[in-house]
């Protein structure tokens, strides 16, 4: 990014300049430039966003042509039983994803951001698992989680006298299991994040704590915490729309079992689009996932004002 | 992360201080507790990050039998390459591998060009909409994926205008990735500060929009394209959920999309020797572009929803 950083004060020259720039404003040039872009928002994001509100308020199956129905599928999607438990699972799998996930990065981070020789060695490794496709580790971790006393991590517990665990076969420690998994596979883009936090607090910060004869873990609790709070409620409100809309992991790891102890909402309208009998619940799918999008537009607004000082700074 | 970089442009590794000052690293005890939280961590790094991977490495090349009755064990009955070649031929991986690579190619493909084009017209050409355009892409950024997922669906069961049936087809996936704001506004941050000097310069001297765009503003974004074609290529090694979707077709599917399914008829040895060719092309790309990915996940998660 350091060309970004050079360029720079020739941005802000260019600016004064751009309103004498004339290239073909608006001509059959700038036209062609804009057409790929206004075909594919148009057909597949601009198009679909608007269809999602439609079809939320219409009955649509692919046979027939689609009838206005007014809010029914949001009724039919909020007396659904399943909703309860999808609702509570979610929240469930969101509270263990933050127990588990959320402080060790920020420990790993802060040590990592001390080691003077082989940082890279500790970045790579910290980042590695988070390149692994995500279907790979499922499938890999659904075999360590085997719940025989000769599954992998049984066994491992079977060493030091604990075990064997059921793992994905039981309700109560099916969702601890995923979490664990998506933890491993994820913690590495967030201690990336940190460690680029942790490299921009201004030295005099620590210069001045020195002089106040402060000791390391002082620093860290009273200059690199602070210094850190912007970045971690980021961190936090990303892992939180993310942990809202997990679906891969639920999906190959149970398929929301057992006894739907895995069920969550992308899953949940994945079911009514997607594995349903009797056709697709198109309708319901997309009343579900409109109130799931403005629950998030809540914590999506909140981010973008948090990272916009970021973003336009450049 | 721009603004973070920006701020102290030149530094020095060496140079700058963290949390623990000079003086406390002369101290011998202050010392000896770094190396030992240090090392720690490392072992940490190695068994619990890096740990899965070499297991899967190993039970790639371990019979399956000896998978099964010792897991941990090394190598009790020696190695078996041949679980490698298995997996890549009768199990058709070589198959799946090239419909993977096919996808993650005409993604890239799209989500270059697309965002590319895009950047241009709307930070160098700017025409009188392009406010409006801007913030049309931007609004796509607050809406989850979850919302597109089914209209998305309908839409590539029959595409509206030219009602066409792209189910089967790989412009189903191609196009939909080309519509990815985060690129395209990347992008045009990126155009927005190259020096308008020189397209004025280079307009003076006769150059048209294609020209211009072609001979000065592509190859002056050497470094941001790098950075978006890495992340548009593992986003889309990554994908399973829109083409498990769009490619019904086993014989077209990609890897992802695959494995799942061949797990209950496939030798364990075979299916983990499987597990780890599909993984060798993205822990590869990621050794070699390494500083790519580790300033711009930094980038990315700033940027991305």
């Amino acid at each position: 990014m350091s060309s970004m950083a050079e360029s720079v004060p020739l941005a802000q020259r260019a600016r004064s300049r751009r309103a004498r720039l004339h290239l073909t404003r608006d001509g059959l040039g700038t036209f062609v430039f804009l057409v790929p872009l206004l075909a594919v928002f148009g057909l597949f994001a601009w198009f679909p966003i608007l269809r999602a509100v439609v079809m939320s308020v219409q009955e649509t199956n692919l046979v027939s042509p689609p009838t206005f129905v007014g809010l029914d599928n949001f009724a039919r999607v909020l007396a659904d039983p399943q909703l309860e438990i999808a609702v509570r699972n979610t929240l469930w799998f969101t509270f263990l994803a933050l127990v588990f996930g959320y402080p060790v990065p920020i420990v790993l981070a802060v040590v990592m951001s001390e080691v003077r020789k082989g940082r890279g060695l500790f970045s790579a490794l910290a980042y590695l698992p988070v390149v692994v496709p995500p279907v790979v580790s499922v499938l890999l971790w659904r075999f360590f989680y085997d719940a025989s006393t000769h599954g992998v991590f049984n066994s491992l517990l079977g060493t030091v006298g604990l075990g064997p665990l059921p793992w994905l076969q039981d309700p109560g420690t099916a969702m601890p299991s995923i979490v664990l998994e998506s933890t491993w596979a994820n913690a590495g883009a967030t201690v990336i994040i940190y460690l680029a936090a942790l490299v921009a607090v201004p030295p005099e910060l620590y210069d001045a704590a020195d002089v106040d004869g402060a000791s390391i873990w002082q620093k860290i609790r009273h200059v690199t915490l602070p210094q850190l709070r912007g970045v971690l409620l980021v961190t936090l409100i990303l892992q939180l729309i993310a942990t809202a809309q997990v679906f891969t992991e639920p999906l190959l790891f149970t398929s929301g079992g057992p006894n739907n102890a895995t069920l969550t909402l992308l899953l949940l309208i994945y079911r009514y689009a997607f594995q349903n009998s009797l056709g697709g619940e198109y309708g319901m799918a997309a009343a579900l996932s409109l109130m799931l999008a403005a629950f998030l537009a809540v914590f999506t607004a909140i981010y973008y004002r948090l990272t916009r000082g970021w973003s336009t700074s450049s | 992360m721009i603004g973070l970089a920006r701020r102290r442009p030149a530094r020095n590794e060496a140079l700058e201080r963290g949390i623990v000052s000079a003086a406390e690293r002369r101290d011998r005890r202050t010392r000896l507790t770094l190396r030992v939280v240090q090392a720690a961590t490392l072992i940490f790094l190695l068994v619990v990050g890096l740990g899965p991977i070499l297991w899967m490495l190993k039970a790639s090349v371990t019979p399956t039998q000896d998978t099964l009755r010792a897991p941990m064990a090394l190598w009790p009955h020696g190695i078996d390459l041949g679980q490698l070649a298995t997996a890549w031929s009768r199990t058709h991986i070589d198959r799946y591998l090239v419909n993977t690579v096919i996808i993650a190619i005409g993604s890239w493909a799209a989500q270059l060009v697309i965002a590319t084009t895009a950047g241009y017209a709307l930070s160098v050409l700017r025409p009188r909409l392009a406010g409006l355009v801007t913030g049309l892409v931007i609004a796509t950024l607050f809406v989850p994926p979850i919302v597109l997922l089914v209209p998305l669906y309908l839409t590539i069961v029959d595409v509206p205008l030219v009602h066409a049936r792209l189910i089967d087809n790989y412009w189903a996936i191609w196009l939909p990735a080309g519509a990815s704001a985060v690129n395209v506004l990347l992008i045009k941050r990126f155009f927005d500060n190259l020096p308008r000097e020189i397209f004025e310069a280079a307009r003076v001297d006769g150059a048209g929009p294609f020209r211009l765009f072609w001979s000065i503003v592509l190859p002056m974004s050497r470094p941001i394209l790098g950075v978006v074609s890495v992340f548009a290529v593992i986003a889309t090694w990554k994908d399973y959920l829109w083409p498990l979707l769009v490619i019904r077709n086993p014989n077209l599917q990609p890897l992802s999309v695959r494995l799942p399914t061949l797990q209950p008829t496939t030798d364990l040895g075979v299916f983990i020797a499987a597990l780890t060719l599909s993984s060798v092309f993205p822990i590869v790309l990621f050794l070699i572009f390494q500083r790519l990915f580790l300033r711009g996940a930094g980038l990315g998660g700033a940027i991305k929803g």
